[in-house]
């Protein structure tokens, strides 16, 4: 029953893993991978040099960094919000609708906001009516980042509420009467025992997220980036994908890769480690 | 629940409401704009003047669609890759899951085979090394790099064998007793108890073969086999890097084709928009059940 299963494995997840001797050699295309050179840490050292890679880390760092903060932030402000409207219909539909961006693709959504930001479109319209010149957006490496958080943040906080429903949902009854009845104020309620009993489950989301400090969302930014943004949006996978499959600096594009790898899984395998310690989570 | 009614709290609530109407129309609003301006007539676009409601009604940017074969044939690759690739996930997803639910006791190597499962979700070789592989193995230019090039969705695997570990053990021992087969076990009594997982990895899965674009990009140098969305990219999104200038950033702020990049973006979106009424029950159910426990 494995053999189907384990022999995809082999060839599209671990095969490639051989290719990441590419990191250590100066790799020729013309006579493959075992007969190219070994080079040792060159590209590392190489990759340190360079002026890009300082740019694309702090790049990197800095979306994911704010993606995390305002995709926990939200998703929570957002359940608390729902959870007070005591009517059924209309907390369903209000949750059907927010969904319904997660499942869009990177691709249809950069094209539905290059209509939306265009000069001409609404959200330049809007500016113009409260009496803000027209920005263009895309071309704006200072707004960028703002754009791709934003964006994000608007892709995902419906669905990453889920949980937070999940577990607003299962908060006792009996705790919010017997403090109705001690004279608590809906303020207090929400203070006093909706925000503790959901607050486990977010310090947890927080911490699985950490594992995916360096991925600042390839998707996304590959769609949406041009190269007048390159400066503040330039990350290391779109790097990775230019200097790697258009430039063919394979051994460069691979160490850069490699390095984003293993400290992704240090990172990943430590969040794991947290949240499994104190929350008792695990996966398998 | 109980209510609050002074004065503050009536206040509140009036206020939450309209925030949240508020939020639920900015995640609709994009969609709406998209199919307003596929409905309107170009001129009209260009000069900013349609916002809520199609402006000069016109069907003109989709019977030009209706006559591009390109678009035409992209739709097409994509619809034959999710057939495919949600096959062959499912299949071999299931036949995964179901050694893996049983205790290392059980089952000899079942600790080995989940540490290679969990090491490959977790770690890859990088960009490069993978589309060297692919390129080793022949899938460029061919519908099974797009359908298998993403490797085995491990963590489909381990949520089904999850799920499957929670069934009832009773209900295989008399099976066994029977004289029933694990493939007996797994197709006549495992699946029909798992429903609500297997409903939720086919929705993931559907929509992660249709939403991909980019395996496309780099393995298809011929540009026919493009699948939709990496179709769409090519005309909408994607400016060549080398010509960027102050004229085509005016360009990538006002798109000339604007009428019909929006009609083919929201036909793109219209076989999500058809099934999502019919699996949006499924998902919340498969996402708290796999995601959060204990």
């Amino acid at each position: 029953m494995l053999l189907p299963g384990i022999i995809w494995l082999f060839f599209f997840n671990l095969l490639p893993m051989y290719g990441i001797l590419m990191a250590f050699k100066d790799f020729n295309p013309g006579i493959g991978l075992w007969k190219s050179e070994w080079i040792g840490l060159e590209n590392f050292k190489y990759m340190f040099e360079l002026d890009d890679s300082k740019q694309i880390f702090r790049n990197t760092i800095v979306i994911a960094l704010l993606k995390m903060i305002g995709n926990l932030v939200v998703p929570l402000v957002f359940a608390l919000m729902l959870n007070e409207v005591k009517n059924r219909f209309f907390t369903r539909s209000v949750q059907t609708i927010v969904y319904l961006p997660h499942f869009l693709s990177w691709v249809i959504i950069a094209g539905i906001m290059l209509d939306m930001f265009s000069i001409s479109g609404p959200v330049n319209q809007l500016l113009t009516a409260i009496g803000i010149k027209p920005i263009m957006f895309f071309a704006d490496a200072g707004i960028f980042p703002a754009l791709v958080v934003g964006s994000d943040i608007w892709k995902e906080f419906g669905f990453a509420a889920i949980i937070y429903f999940a577990a607003l949902t299962s908060i006792s009854p009996e705790l919010y009467e017997a403090a109705a009845i001690d004279g608590a104020s809906q303020f207090r309620r929400l203070i006093s025992i909706t925000l503790p009993s959901i607050l486990p489950v977010a310090v947890l989301l927080g911490t699985l997220s950490m594992g995916n400090i360096l991925n600042a969302g390839f998707d996304q930014i590959f769609n949406l980036y041009n190269p007048l943004v390159y400066s503040t949006g330039d990350i290391i996978d779109t790097w990775v994908y230019r200097a790697g499959l258009i430039d063919m600096q394979y051994g460069l594009a691979t160490a850069v890769g490699l390095l984003k790898s293993i400290v992704g899984f240090i990172l990943i395998a430590f969040s794991y480690g947290l949240a499994y310690r104190f929350a008792n989570y695990r996966i398998f | 629940m109980v209510e609050d009614k002074t004065l503050v709290s009536r206040f509140f609530n009036g206020f939450n409401v309209v925030l949240l109407i508020l939020i639920t129309l900015l995640c609709i609003y994009p969609v709406w704009y998209t199919l307003v301006i596929s409905l309107s007539d170009k001129a009209a676009v260009s000069a900013g003047q349609v916002f809520f409601w199609p402006k000069d009604f016109t069907l003109g940017a989709y019977s030009l669609i209706v006559e591009d074969g390109k678009f035409l044939n992209s739709f097409l690759i994509s619809i034959q890759r999710v057939v495919l690739g949600t096959i062959t996930t499912f299949v071999v997803v299931l036949l995964m899951a179901y050694p893996l639910s049983k205790t290392s006791k059980e089952f000899g190597p079942r600790n080995i085979i989940m540490w290679l499962l969990i090491f490959a979700m977790l770690f890859n070789g990088g960009l490069v090394p993978w589309y060297m592989t692919m390129k080793t193995l022949g899938m460029t230019n061919n519908i099974w790099g797009l359908v298998l090039g993403g490797g085995l969705p491990v963590f489909n695997v381990i949520l089904v064998m999850n799920f499957f570990r929670n069934l009832p053990k009773e209900l295989e021992e008399s099976a066994v007793m029977d004289g029933a087969g694990p493939w007996r076990i797994l197709f006549d009594i495992y699946l029909p108890l798992s429903k609500p997982v297997l409903a939720t990895i086919l929705v993931f899965t559907i929509v992660m073969h249709w939403n991909e674009f980019f395996q496309a990009l780099v393995l298809m140098t011929n540009n026919d086999l493009y699948p939709l969305q990496t179709y769409i990219r090519s005309v909408t999104v994607e400016i060549d890097p080398s010509q960027i200038d102050a004229e085509s950033a005016q360009r990538l702020a006002s798109s000339s084709n604007q009428t019909l990049n929006a009609a083919k973006i929201f036909i793109s979106m219209l076989p999500l928009l058809v099934i999502y009424p019919f699996f949006q029950r499924y998902f919340v159910k498969g996402i708290t059940l796999g995601s959060v426990k204990g």
